[in-house]
């Protein structure tokens, strides 16, 4: 972890001087998302570096989710600009962002193994004439092993654990070999092994200087998982390592809401709260 | 010996086992999709709906397939709009839009005198009318979608199990579910003449269903649906030309049959 963190502040010093767009894996101004009757998301502003672990921290309906979806191009933000890896999401490449969402976005009795669902990752890398190749099937193999599921990869995936469908999705996004990871709330309904073993593999990741996005309502252990935190409530709370963001007091408010009504709140209700904490920038 | 080669003498009954093999590969085919995306009320919708057009067609003098095509794929690619703006529930639109296209069909048909006989072989088939040049046509679609399948199949198989995480990384979902609605529109007027309106859907939807019971992954459930398949309406109009009964019926009854065999192996396999 230690050498990590030196080997990070080291990229950022050889960093310094270039600018932002070089930086800036994810760069947003500005940016609402709107649904028919309601906004999800006011005014987001912030950036995500390369080689960071941003976690994005709000109480349920704060727009966690849909943030994430916008990032990766599934929903057009209503106004403000979004830029990633210097492009609007829908310009990219394919295979450029790997999004994982929660695991119940499925129907688990496709009939399909490990394998096969982790071979998708390569599927928006090959044209219609590309055969599924030797390389792939190397890939294959080896976003299997991270997750530690190459010996489940002929398993039928009807028959996978919560935890075990979660590591299938992480290791689907990884044969992907993206420049950008989206992960929504990963850890949710896995045993702690499982959570310890993402953790890891994301730490792993960004230390590759893979830039890593992710929702979560686990405050528990945010300074293992993650460089900066961001704290939604629609709007941008605060945003900066997660000691600033905790003396700001924007986080033990949003932890205070979480953990006492943390399940369904109301959406429209205004939110006195937001005056009383000045946003802060790392 | 002679008795069992009897229905392969006359030349309607050739063309009709081979349209027949058509109709019973890509139906199955193209099945495993309605099955696993959840679009046997779809399927049926558009057969209903591209009633209206085939007797349009007739009364007008136009070709059977032209009528039923252009509506069954403009009805196809409405559903799939419905479908993606999401406002109107999908169940309320089919539900109301084609049973109303139905009944605009036998409205029409109902003001011709003939009609009780017509009426009969459009809603339960008569693959034993097929003509040469029908012949031609099932062929052509049926290699238009069974290619199509092939070349897309990557993109149709993560588009059908994620659609949302597969449009993230790149591929675009819609167009393939578009893509998808059109090759089914094009199957179901393949299939019209073979089974007819009512039983269309049954199709579509027994072949791959039984080969879901006895498969874990995609492609051998593909393979297997294609098979049973083409095994129902093959057999099915075998059987039919000895017991002297509607072939749509006997086809879609032996697949039936193979449907509740699949799920009589599945458990003999479990215990």
């Amino acid at each position: 972890m230690k050498k990590q963190v030196i080997l990070r502040q080291a990229q950022d010093e050889t960093r310094q001087g270039q600018d932002d767009a070089e930086r800036d894996a994810v760069v947003a101004r500005d940016l609402d998302v709107r649904y028919e009757d309601f906004t999800a998301l006011v005014g987001a502003t912030f950036a995500v570096h390369y080689g960071e672990a941003l976690g994005i921290v709000g109480p349920n309906g704060s727009g966690k989710s849909t943030l994430l979806k916008t990032i990766a191009g599934l929903l057009l933000p209503s106004s403000g600009e979004l830029s990633v890896l210097g492009q609007p999401p829908r310009k990219l490449p394919p295979g450029t962002i790997a999004y994982v969402p929660q695991v119940e976005a499925v129907d688990w009795s496709f009939p399909a193994t490990v394998w096969d669902v982790v071979a998708m990752g390569r599927f928006a890398r090959l044209r219609f004439w590309q055969h599924f190749g030797p390389n792939d099937r190397e890939v294959v193999h080896h976003a299997l092993s991270v997750v530690s599921m190459g010996d489940l990869a002929g398993r039928r995936i009807s028959n996978l654990s919560g935890g075990q469908q979660q590591r299938a999705f992480v290791a689907r996004a990884l044969a992907q070999e993206p420049k950008l990871l989206l992960l929504d709330e990963p850890t949710t309904g896995v045993d702690a092994a499982t959570e310890e073993a993402l953790r890891k593999i994301v730490r792993k990741l960004v230390g590759d200087g893979l830039p890593v996005l992710m929702a979560t309502h686990d405050l528990d252990r945010v300074d293992d998982w993650f460089d900066r935190l961001l704290v939604l409530d629609r709007r941008v709370l605060a945003l900066g390592t997660p000691r600033e963001v905790v003396e700001s007091g924007a986080y033990s408010a949003i932890r205070e809401h979480t953990h006492t009504h943390g399940h369904l709140r109301h959406d429209h209700e205004p939110h006195a709260a937001h005056a009383a904490h000045p946003e802060i920038r790392a | 010996m002679e008795i069992l080669t009897e229905p392969f003498h006359y030349a309607f009954m050739q063309r009709a086992f081979v349209a027949a093999l058509a109709v019973g590969l890509i139906c199955s085919t193209m099945g495993t999709y309605v099955i696993l995306r959840k679009l046997s009320f779809i399927g049926d919708g558009i057969a209903h709906a591209s009633f209206a057009g085939i007797v349009i067609a007739y009364l007008r003098g136009a070709n059977f397939y032209l009528g039923a095509g252009i509506v069954a794929v403009l009805t196809a690619v409405g559903i799939g709009f419905v479908h993606r703006r999401g406002r109107i529930s999908l169940d309320t639109t089919i539900g109301v839009l084609f049973t109303g296209m139905f009944a605009l069909g036998v409205f029409l048909m109902s003001q011709q005198r003939s009609y009780a006989v017509d009426l009969q072989s459009f809603l339960f088939g008569d693959i034993l009318a097929v003509q040469p040049q029908d012949l031609w046509l099932i062929l052509g679609l049926s290699i238009i979608v069974g290619v199509t399948v092939a070349v897309l199949f990557r993109g149709l198989l993560y588009t059908t199990f994620d659609p949302v995480v597969a449009q993230a990384s790149g591929i675009n979902s819609p167009a393939y579910e578009y893509a998808l609605l059109v090759m089914l529109a094009l199957t179901i007027v393949v299939a019209l003449q073979a089974v007819g309106i009512v039983l269309v859907a049954a199709l579509l939807v027994t072949p791959a269903a039984a080969a879901y019971q006895l498969t874990s992954r995609f492609s051998p459930m593909m393979a297997l649906a294609a098979l049973f398949g083409a095994a129902s309406t093959e057999g099915g109009l075998y059987l039919s030309y000895y017991v002297r009964a509607s072939s749509g019926a006997t086809i879609v009854l032996l697949a039936t049959l193979l449907f509740f065999l699949a799920i009589g192996l599945k458990h003999l396999r479990r215990a």
